[in-house]
Parts: structure tokens; sequence; C-alpha cells
């Protein structure tokens, strides 16, 4: 892959990317965009994680990007094919707002930090430290991971960009 | 992912019915807000990925005017109604009688205010459906947001994200005049709803 290339992930969708190219996804909201990083191969990987355990699933074919609990090691596997090793891998992630505020909120409705705590979960699992995040708030937000740099910026309508 | 074991075509006529009602009493609604006729297109159903979802409404990254309310009672779900920033800022100017909303900044009585419809039309949305199909439904108390499309609908396909890839969407598109589309009202019944929607409608399952 070349530099400028820019690969989609879609929600419930991972990707992984190297030679300068960008991985992005839009519109996070209470999902989690987690990403992994190996500086010695600028291998990059991100998952937009849409729910926290792949207990509660009840579909036929289950998609294993979509759970923290499922998405974390499909995404490591598919980063340790490529050469990455575990042990030189940072992860960065954002998103896990609470877009809309209500009275006596339930489970549902507490989706994004229930979200960032299961990723972290995971991450903890494999010893994977998570160097920076920008989670929580209640406001959507685009990122991008340059695997170049490692550099992963964050977009949202209220404040502009961020790079952490 | 299928959703409808047999006469699939038929029952997604009758959902497209349950839109037509549902949104034709919330435009008579805003209509009577606006002091002004609002057409609504024949209401849509179909079964999307979720990333397609957004796209009804420009995209995942396109900036929103959105209320969301959550339906309790028998048949439960999600409802959005999504306003485009320009036909929000007409509706508030009509209602406020000043000009609204300049740079997007929006102050909290125009918040509260669009708010305020979002909750008449929903009401008046939801109402009709319970008339229609005698089952109790009230909404909450609704919730709005000025954000991302992507990240406000996600919201609602939780409840369809344990069990697939896709969510069904009962989308009506409201017009002023021959304007462009003013705005969605978004229905995405949790998934265990529709079997009481069709059997109070008569639907064989």
């Amino acid at each position: 892959m070349t530099e400028g290339t820019l690969i989609k992930v879609g929600m419930a969708d991972l990707n992984i990317a190297d030679g300068g190219a960008m991985l992005r996804t839009t519109g996070l909201g209470s999902c989690v965009g987690l990403t992994l990083y190996d500086p010695h191969l600028k291998l990059g990987g991100m998952a937009h994680i849409m729910l926290p355990s792949s207990d509660i699933a009840r579909e036929g074919q289950l998609n294993i990007a979509k759970y923290a609990d499922t998405a974390v090691p499909e995404l490591l596997q598919r980063m340790i094919s490529k050469g990455a090793v575990t042990g030189r891998l940072l992860a960065k992630m954002a998103g896990g707002a609470q877009m809309f505020a209500f009275m006596g909120g339930t489970d549902t409705m507490r989706i994004g930090p229930r979200n960032v705590e299961a990723t972290k979960l995971a991450l903890e699992r494999f010893e994977i430290p998570l160097v920076s995040e920008d989670t929580g708030g209640n406001y959507g937000r685009t990122v991008e991971l340059n695997s170049l740099t490692g550099v992963f910026s964050i977009r949202s309508v209220q404040h502009g960009v961020k790079e952490i | 992912m299928s959703l409808f074991k047999n006469d699939s075509d038929f029952k997604m006529d009758v959902l497209r019915e349950v839109g037509n009602i549902g949104a034709g009493n919330a435009a008579t609604a805003l209509s009577t807000l606006l002091n002004k006729p609002v057409d609504m297109a024949v209401p849509t159903v179909s079964l999307l990925p979720f990333e397609a979802i957004a796209e009804r409404v420009g995209g995942s990254e396109a900036v929103v005017i959105a209320i969301f309310l959550r339906v309790d009672g028998d048949a439960p779900g999600n409802m959005f109604f999504i306003i485009n920033r320009e036909p929000a800022r007409r509706i508030l100017q009509g209602l406020l009688g000043f000009d609204a909303a300049e740079n997007d900044n929006y102050s909290e009585l125009e918040l509260s205010a669009l708010s305020e419809i979002g909750n008449i039309l929903a009401g008046s949305y939801l109402t009709s459906l319970a008339d229609f199909t005698g089952l109790h439904m009230s909404p909450t108390v609704p919730s709005l947001a000025v954000d991302m499309a992507g990240a406000i609908l996600s919201y609602g396909l939780l409840q369809f994200g344990t069990m697939g890839d896709d969510a069904l969407l009962i989308d009506t598109t409201f017009l002023e005049g021959q304007q462009e589309a003013e705005g969605h009202f978004f229905l995405i019944p949790d998934p265990e709803s529709f079997d009481k929607l069709f059997r109070a409608l008569g639907v064989p399952l």
C-alpha cells in the first residue's frame, strides 16, 4: 500500500494498513474506534467496535469486528500475520460517547462507556498498553490513523481536529 | 438477514402503511405549526446495512439536527426526526419571528424550540400508530443533538446490532412545497416488535 491511500473502516468492521496508508472510520458515536500500531513495522490496525460483548449476540454468523471482546483478538491476529509483535503494539482509541442524555438511563443508554470499558479489558487481556484515548463526552467523532507515523487524529463538529 | 419468514412483500407493504399513517399525522401537525402546507413522500421500508442508513441523510459525517426518542410500550423501538440545517433555520424563523441560528450556533431557546417540535411530531406519529394498532406506545422525553449523522443514528441501531448488520427502517421524507427534503422521520422498531405489530394488525405471521 502506498502513501496517501485511504482505507475506510465501516461500522462493525476492522482493517490493517502499512506503507503510509491511512485508516479511517467516520461518525463514531457510542461506538469505539480502536487502533493498534507497531512502530517498528509502521503497521496499523483499526476496529470500529459497536457493542461491548459477544455474549449478547443473537446473530447466526457472528460479526467478530462488532464486539470488543472478539474484535481485539481478531485485529491482533491480523497484525501478527503481517509480522507484528504483540509486545511492540501500542493502542489508542476514541469514541464511546453518550450522544443523548436521558433520565434514569438504562444499560442501552450507557452503551458508550460500556464499550470503552470492554475495549480496555480486552487490551489488558493481551497486555497491550493504551497510550492515549479521547473517549466519552456527548459528541460524534471521525478518526484517522497514519500508518507511517502512528499519529491518531480525531475530528469532531464542536472541537475541530486534535491529534493524540 | 431475512427478518420475515413468509409474505415478506406483503409485510413490507403493511409497514409502509404504518409509516404512512404515522408520518401523515405528523406532517399535518408540522403544517399546523408552520401555518403552511407540508407534503410527505411515500414512506420507504427497507432492510439496510448500518452504513447505508446514514447515507439517507447525507452520509455518516454530514451534520444534522436530530431529535431522538425511545418508544416504550407494547412495540418498542427508536424514532428519529432529522431536520436539515437550512429548513431548521426557516422553521425557527417562522416560529420565533427573528433570524435564527446564525452560523449554526443555536441558542438555548432555539434548541428548546426544535426539541419541542420533535416532541409534538413524534407524539402525533405515535398517537396515530397506537390508535391504528390498538397497541400501547409512548415516547420518552425527546433528546436533541446537532452532530454527525453516523454518530447519532448508530444509537438507534443497537437493538439490531446483536442480530446482524442490517436494520429495518421506515423512512418518510418531508417536503415543503416543491422544495428539497425538509427532513426525515425514521422509525426503527426493535426486532421483537415486528411480530407484535403484525399480530395487532391481523397479519398472519
